[in-house]
């Protein structure tokens, strides 16, 4: 990602800047104890690499390995797993992509996809909305801020209840709509309810992001444009939209990836085994608890691929800058605002 | 002449008005947005068992039949949410004591790789948490660990590290660099800088992290469910999405909901004490 590709020419060139280097006076204290900083480093980020090359590094490893195998597919009379695998090699991912188990996968994949984009998309729109509010009010302020963060702080597993009991036959939505809706059979409307869900609990979100980048717009430019005699719209169009970018794009990039592993919404407020709404976490996570580990593992590793190759397209393409904040010498206002993206909504 | 300014005049005041009461009718609006679901789910807990379907904006007769539904006997309710404090808060403890050291070192210290190490922990936290769990689920059964607490907290370690490591690099950002180096010409080793004087100065910023980390900890839902399969082991948030009647159409939903508003309140109540703080954490004191 971005992140790495210039990775060896900013600590270089960091290396050589006043300021970005150990405390102390740079200069006299680099070639004195340069040595002392490198093992003091190693010795304070080694402990994080370390717990993250076993929960993560590994298992992705793990699970490139074990989709080249079969294994666990037959029981034995009491019921435990008949020992033993038999290689396959990239057998199962043919099956997946082409064979008997393709039509479940490519359905997964579509879901997958389909709610990414239209989520992700309504919650860019819904959150520069809310933002452009919030920038405008001053009244109120404490309300909107409170409340913006409920849905975020309300788990993903009791937000899919509450959905499931508002979509329910004799539900609130129902009695709004004036009209007998059956959200968890129907395709098209099941749909609908996990895209509803999802987008309440995380567009709040967006907007507190992207709010965070409006603010560090300054207000001469927009006082500028209007005496220009520009209107609010083009104002929007050509000033706070290009400037919000940044932050907007890195908020989508987070939000995207978070929606591609979609899981407990569906799970809970649809049901497992449902075409209309499996996601391929969904699907991967069906297929391991059968202890058909081999194709988990392979729907597990492709759902992975998808998830880097979005975010190297976002990384290449948009310029999404991860980390632009940490890296850069002077902290910056509205820096965490990459971060938050990510850690939202598990 | 006159008249012509008087409407002009109307007109600005008008448009003035419109200018006020614009932001105020788009805040109630995302209040409304952000709170009708949640006040729609705490109506309903409150409302008696047989009053479930009404749709009335307050409960008829207020009951906390559901609450009392919730922790009989036979739900397991109550040890499942000893269980998901257990899990969240070691989680919490875990990421802070390794996470800090290493946002220490990521915001202070000039080493070779400091941004390649940067991106492998962001990058990190992207990954779908079923790809992690499917061989971990495996190991674990291989190694008897399905069922246990340190199941749940080693893979919750792989989302709440980065997202601690990273909230933890801004804050020591935004320390003053003349804190360590007044320690440094007193004498202090850069380790010892940051033991006494860094650690007891960042405890703000830990506070946040903490909150952040217990809450994600505490929502997590797919790791809990696919490595235990015993009830007592269960967090909250398995055995909430458990909570079913006996037929689809027959669902105990006033009791889900009291179960939800149970599991939820800790975390708004928290959120609306540290609302700034988290706020703060979450945009890097962008909202004032």
């Amino acid at each position: 990602m971005s992140m790495t590709t210039d990775a060896s020419t900013n600590s270089a060139a960091e290396a050589g800047k006043p300021g970005s280097g150990p405390p102390g006076s740079p200069g006299r204290r680099r070639s004195g104890s340069a040595a002392g900083t490198a093992r003091l480093a190693s010795a304070l980020v080694s402990p994080t690499l370390l717990v993250l090359a076993v929960v993560v590094m590994y298992p992705i490893l793990a699970a490139l390995y074990q989709s080249l195998f079969v294994s666990g597919q037959r029981l034995d009379a009491q019921g435990f797993v008949v020992e033993g695998r038999e290689f396959v090699g990239l057998g199962t991912y043919a099956d997946i992509l082409f064979g008997p188990a393709a039509e479940r996968f490519w359905n997964a994949f579509w879901n997958t996809t389909f709610f990414t984009v239209v989520t992700v998309t309504l919650e860019a729109v819904l959150g520069m909305a809310m933002a452009l509010v919030m920038h405008q009010a001053f009244r109120g302020r404490g309300l909107v801020r409170a409340s913006v963060l409920v849905p975020w702080a309300i788990p993903t597993a009791v937000s899919a209840l509450l959905w499931r009991w508002i979509f329910a036959p004799d539900g609130v939505a129902n009695a709004v709509l004036g009209h007998q809706v059956l959200w968890s059979s129907q395709a098209l409307a099941s749909k609908i309810a996990v895209i509803t869900a999802e987008v309440w609990k995380t567009a709040p979100f967006v907007g507190l992001l992207v709010l965070a980048g409006l603010q560090v717009i300054s207000r001469e430019v927009h006082e500028a444009a209007t005496v220009d005699g520009a209107g609010a719209w083009r104002r929007f169009w050509h000033i706070t939209l290009p400037l919000v970018k940044p932050a907007l794009v890195v908020a989508v990039l987070f939000r995207m990836l978070d929606a591609l592993r979609m899981f407990d919404l569906p799970f809970i407020l649809i049901g497992q085994q449902k075409d209309s709404v499996e996601t391929l976490s969904m699907l991967a996570f069906s297929e391991a608890t059968n202890v058909h580990y081999g194709p988990a593992a392979a729907y597990a590793t492709l759902l992975f691929a998808y998830v880097a190759l979005i975010a190297f397209v976002f990384v290449k393409l948009l310029g999404a800058d991860v980390i632009g904040e940490v890296r850069s010498q002077v902290p910056r206002r509205g820096g965490i605002r990459s971060r938050r993206g990510k850690g939202s909504a598990r | 002449m006159t008249t012509a300014t008087e409407t002009a005049r109307r007109t600005t005041r008008r448009r003035f008005d419109a200018r006020k009461w614009l932001p105020v009718l788009g805040v109630a609006g995302i209040v409304l947005y952000c709170l009708a679901p949640f006040y729609w789910m705490v109506v309903t807990a409150f409302r008696r068992p047989a009053d479930q379907y009404d749709l009335s904006p307050l409960p008829r007769t207020w009951s906390v039949e559901n609450f009392r539904a919730v922790f009989e006997p036979g739900t397991g309710f109550g040890r499942a949410l000893l269980n998901s404090l257990i899990v969240a808060s070691t989680t919490t403890v875990l990421t802070l004591v390794i996470g800090t050291s290493t946002a220490y070192a990521l915001a202070r210290l000039a080493f070779r790789g400091k941004n390649l190490v940067l991106s492998l922990i962001i990058a990190t936290s992207m990954f779908p948490g079923i790809s992690l769990i499917v061989p971990l689920l495996r190991l674990f059964t291989d190694i008897g660990w399905i069922n246990t607490y340190q199941a749940m907290i080693l893979p919750s370690l792989s989302f709440a590290l980065p997202l601690a490591v990273w909230n933890l690099t801004m804050f020591f950002r935004q320390m003053p660099q003349e804190l360590e180096q007044a320690a440094m010409v007193d004498g202090c080793t850069p380790g010892q800088a940051f033991r006494k004087i860094i650690v007891p100065l960042a405890a703000p910023g830990m506070f946040t992290t903490a909150i952040l980390t217990f809450i994600l900890a505490w929502n997590e839902f797919i790791i809990a469910l696919s490595m235990v399969n015993e009830r007592e082991m269960q967090t909250v948030t398995v055995a909430i999405s458990k909570f079913t009647g006996a037929t689809q159409y027959d669902q105990p939903f006033g009791t889900q909901m009291a179960a939800g508003v149970i599991v939820t309140i800790p975390l708004v109540i928290g959120v609306l004490i540290f609302q700034r703080r988290i706020i703060a954490g979450l945009t890097s004191g962008g909202l004032k």
